[in-house]
């Protein structure tokens, strides 16, 4: 998927204030990373669920009808774990998983499956997924490439599922700490990586935990996105003139951080 | 050999269990005097232990515990957040691509290759998983060890004296560093990747590009 088209999503994402909108979004990002299917999957603690997603409809209702979430090995061999799962190195031995599989792949889901696990408040569990019919070969060199997109979808996507919950108060926004917010500043003022580490007196691998932390915070796919999120939102505020401007400015000369940049 | 064992299936080797939280115990209870609760089995367990974590472990021939090390997602409850965020001047650290390390330990007589092979573990977590950095929080004087076997992280802050002495530090993804560690370890990629593969059922994918 390109990166334009992951933009337009979490944007779209940010927007969403109803879950129903979620439905169109996950349609879209079928069809923009081109497998058969995605779906997002919400398994409360008390075993409630819910979802969206791509599947024939009469599978989903199959699904809930017979209860397959007992025996279904992608939750059982996700539930409590964090790492992203390949649907192959699940275990499906046993016949009730065999003749699940094969019900499954009759409704069309696929015979390769890709699963992010998260593990959210109060034990619930959501699995962000896709599925597609195609060769090992094939389905390999499309998680190796999408994982770390998949990995940061599925979070925002849980994220929002979570403040659109009935009855929940959405988190707010959560804070950058100062660190942060002087980094994404420094950023945004056009100033390298190398040059901000070296006025935030920290090394060029700390600054990315930095970056990638409040880029998280902020809903973001890249740097470029956080600094945009960040302005728009009032996080941080950066003098467009002040790089151009002659004279340094404050803080310049004695290498600390400005005051109104900072805050 | 290496495991990759999630907390809630540490029971089903009760061996390797038993034997790491003693090590624990004596680690950081016994000679750095950490201030952290045995319970009646000798066990040094805490409130993290509970969050069903990845651990990894060296395992011995006889089954014991070698070394062992915790992992829990940054977008979750961490020890880092909840203890240390001082030390990060004030930096609460969240990513699904950050995971906190925490309760780095080498069992009895374990040599810095069983060293080596955890750090060795730690970085095919990274690649296998798409993650960045690992946060961790250990004894500083495990720097030197680190730094010996080719996988020094940065050390971000430090808090308490002598004994109580504790850092928080980072290690980014290097891919370059394995090839140093695999040496140190005296280990070959295939049998990490076996090791890997058979703990968690999935091969480690081709290197992507994390930007």
């Amino acid at each position: 998927m390109k990166a334009l088209e992951l933009d337009t999503f979490l944007l779209a994402l940010d927007q969403a204030d109803a879950l129903d909108q979620i439905q169109d979004l996950i349609v879209g990002l079928r069809d923009a990373f081109q497998v058969d299917h995605v779906v997002y999957h919400w398994v409360s603690a008390d075993g409630e669920q819910y979802g969206f997603g791509t599947y024939d409809p009469r599978w989903a209702e199959r699904y809930q009808e017979r209860d397959y979430i007992r025996i279904d090995p992608v939750i059982i061999g996700c539930f409590q774990q964090f790492h992203p799962v390949d649907w192959r190195r699940l275990d499906w031995s046993s016949k009730a998983a065999r003749e699940f599989r094969k019900e499954a792949v009759e409704y069309g889901v696929g015979n390769q499956g890709f699963s992010i696990p998260i593990r959210g408040p109060n034990g619930q569990l959501a699995l962000f997924t896709a599925s597609h019919s195609t060769d090992d070969a094939s389905w390999d060199a499309f998680t190796a490439r999408h994982q770390r997109d998949w990995i940061l979808i599925a979070h925002y996507l849980n994220q929002k599922a979570l403040d659109l919950e009935k009855g929940r108060t959405p988190e707010p926004v959560r804070a950058l700490s100062p660190r942060e917010t002087d980094a994404l500043t420094y950023l945004g003022m056009g100033y390298s990586r190398g040059q901000v580490a070296d006025l935030l007196k920290i090394s060029e691998h700390t600054l990315r935990a930095y970056i990638e932390s409040a880029r998280f915070k902020l809903g973001a796919l890249n740097t470029t996105h956080a600094v945009a999120r960040a302005t728009s939102e009032g996080l941080i505020i950066i003098g467009g003139a002040a790089r151009a401007a002659p004279g340094g400015w404050p803080g310049r000369d004695d290498g600390k951080i400005p005051k109104s940049a900072a805050s | 050999m290496l495991r990759y064992i999630y907390g809630k299936d540490l029971a089903t080797y009760p061996v390797l269990q038993d034997s790491m939280h003693r090590d624990r115990a004596a680690q950081f209870a016994h000679r750095l005097k950490w201030d952290v609760t045995i319970d009646q089995n000798g066990w040094e367990r805490d409130e993290y232990d509970a969050m069903n974590p990845l651990y990894v472990i060296w395992e011995n021939a006889d089954g014991t515990h070698g070394g062992s090390m915790r992992f829990l997602p940054t977008t979750e409850q961490t020890m880092v957040n909840d203890h240390f965020s001082n030390l990060l001047n004030g930096v609460d650290i969240r990513s699904p691509f950050i995971w906190e390390c925490t309760r780095f330990v080498l069992g009895q007589g374990a040599n810095s290759r069983v060293a080596a092979a955890m750090m060795l573990a730690g970085g095919e977590l990274m690649r296998a998983f798409s993650l960045t950095h690992l946060l961790g929080v250990f004894d500083p004087r495990m720097v030197r060890i680190y730094s010996t076997i080719g996988a020094s992280p940065e050390v971000l802050g430090s808090a308490g004296e002598g004994r109580d002495k504790i850092s928080v530090g980072l290690w980014p993804f290097r891919p370059e560093d394995r090839l140093q560690v695999l040496k140190r370890a005296g280990l070959s990629s295939e049998i990490s990747e076996h090791w890997f593969s058979r703990s968690f059922g999935h091969p480690i994918h081709a290197l992507q590009k994390a930007a």
